[in-house]
């Protein structure tokens, strides 16, 4: 009984792991989150400040390459690159957290359109990646 | 002689002289002790592990929506001395061990002990609590429900809550008269938080049953806060003020259920801010002040706290 209880469990998290990395959360965005412009695009300070900020809160799940560790996603990955600024912003405030990402509401909100100018000064992933 | 030796030792521990000639060889040095231990075992805890900056607003006794993030682990020493008036000055060091489970649920245990002067020094029991986010999005107001097993003497001088008629009262007594009484008891809270521009505000309603046929005991607490500046600087820097949060706290107990209301109860209210240092520790501070004769005249209260990042990863098998 109790390891049909511990397989079930290991099914589930496991379940949730897969799930993790499906966009699913791009569907519950709204139209008028979807098409907020982060006000410090393209600018060099914020993208220094959103790395530091990266290193500090997100790099630890997401790698100091934001290329995903222990089967977190990528954040170089081509859904993050064709996703828009607001849709980024829209999952660090509200977070997917059935899924393991955790809401960011308590970082201010300049902090995380500095965290976004970050991730799009990285290079998207190149698919040979071992 | 073996024998009756034991029955005499027995006898003399019956009526309470050796336990209480013991605990009054303890001096208040013992609290240097207690501080010591638990700030050893936090930064023994903490290691050669990664650590943050957490996200916490700088509160010491209300709750924030921020919950743990999933698979971290903070260690937090949290320290409160006081001088009421007609007793003995004491000093609470609580130790925290604090586990994001999951993103919608963070699981908290807490060890307590205290040392009063000219008293002793005594371990007060253990407290588990869990936070449950209700809403899988961010609203205008977040709700989380809080729900705590105590496990803990009368001797304990934490306040890390108010509720029911505590007051300044319950302080005066010596520790080898409160120690003896157990109390078990069920507490929730609901837990509301907004964020709005920056500014965090947090209200909390208290609701404890001692699991003896004792009255409900409520309590409440409201706090707000702000980090001093919005933006991060590109470049590393220890004293900028990005790293420092400050808001107030007001807090305080609101009787039973059989007479529920502000009579002889006790209530705080002060300033409280936090000093994050980049890749270290947390460092918080707080002087809060009683606002009538039932409440100590100012409660000091601090804290220290490392947040160990993805601390299931080091028990995982890759890296």
């Amino acid at each position: 009984m109790k390891r049909t209880s511990l397989a079930l469990c290991m099914l589930f998290l496991s379940a949730s792991a897969l799930l993790a990395a499906d966009g699913a959360w791009l569907r519950k965005v709204p139209d008028a989150d979807r098409k907020r412009v982060n006000p410090y695009a393209s600018k060099t300070e914020a993208a220094a400040a959103g790395k530091l900020l990266f290193t500090d809160n997100c790099a630890k799940c997401h790698g100091e390459d934001a290329l995903g560790r222990h089967g977190r996603p990528s954040l170089r990955s081509e859904r993050i690159s064709h996703a828009t600024d607001g849709e980024l912003a829209w999952l660090l405030k509200n977070g997917s957290t059935w899924k393991g990402m955790p809401s960011w509401s308590a970082l201010p909100e300049p902090e995380r359109w500095q965290i976004i100018a970050y991730l799009r000064s990285l290079p998207a992933e190149t698919k040979d990646r071992p | 002689m073996a024998w009756q030796a034991l029955r005499l030792r027995r006898r003399s521990s019956a009526h309470w002289d050796l336990p209480v000639r013991r605990e009054l060889n303890c001096s208040f040095m013992s609290a240097t002790s207690l501080f010591r231990a638990g700030l050893a075992l936090a930064l023994a805890l903490a290691g050669s592990c990664a650590i943050a900056r957490a996200q916490e607003p700088p509160y010491f006794v209300t709750y924030s929506s921020a919950l743990e993030e999933p698979g971290n682990l903070d260690v937090e020493f949290k320290g409160l001395t006081a001088s009421p008036k007609d007793a003995n000055a004491f000093f609470s060091p609580t130790v925290e061990l604090e586990y994001g489970a999951t993103a919608w649920w963070t699981t908290e245990l807490y060890l307590q002990g205290q040392s009063t002067k000219n008293d002793s020094t005594v371990f007060t029991g253990f407290r588990w609590e869990n936070r449950f986010r209700v809403l899988p999005t961010e609203h205008w107001i977040n709700p989380v429900l809080y729900l705590e097993y105590e496990d803990h003497n009368s001797a304990d001088k934490s306040l890390l809550e108010v509720v029911g008629h505590d007051s300044i009262a319950n302080l005066q007594l010596n520790n080898w008269q409160t120690r003896r009484e157990i109390e078990r008891s069920l507490e929730g809270k609901l837990i509301l938080s907004s964020d709005v521009k920056g500014w965090n505000f947090s209200e909390n309603f208290i609701a404890e049953k001692n699991v003896k046929n004792e009255p409900w005991e409520f309590g409440y607490s409201v706090a707000a806060s702000r980090p001093l500046s919005l933006l991060a600087r590109g470049r590393a820097c220890t004293f900028c003020r990005q790293n420092f949060s400050a808001g107030a706290e007001l807090y305080g107990g609101l009787a039973t259920a059989h007479d529920f209301g502000l009579d002889a109860t006790s209530h705080y209210a002060g300033p409280s801010v936090n000093f994050n240092l980049p890749h270290g520790p947390l460092l918080g501070f707080s002087p809060q002040f009683g606002l009538n004769d039932n409440s100590v005249g100012v409660l000091w209260r601090f804290r220290v706290s490392y947040e160990i990042q993805q601390f299931r990863d080091l028990f995982r098998r890759s890296r």
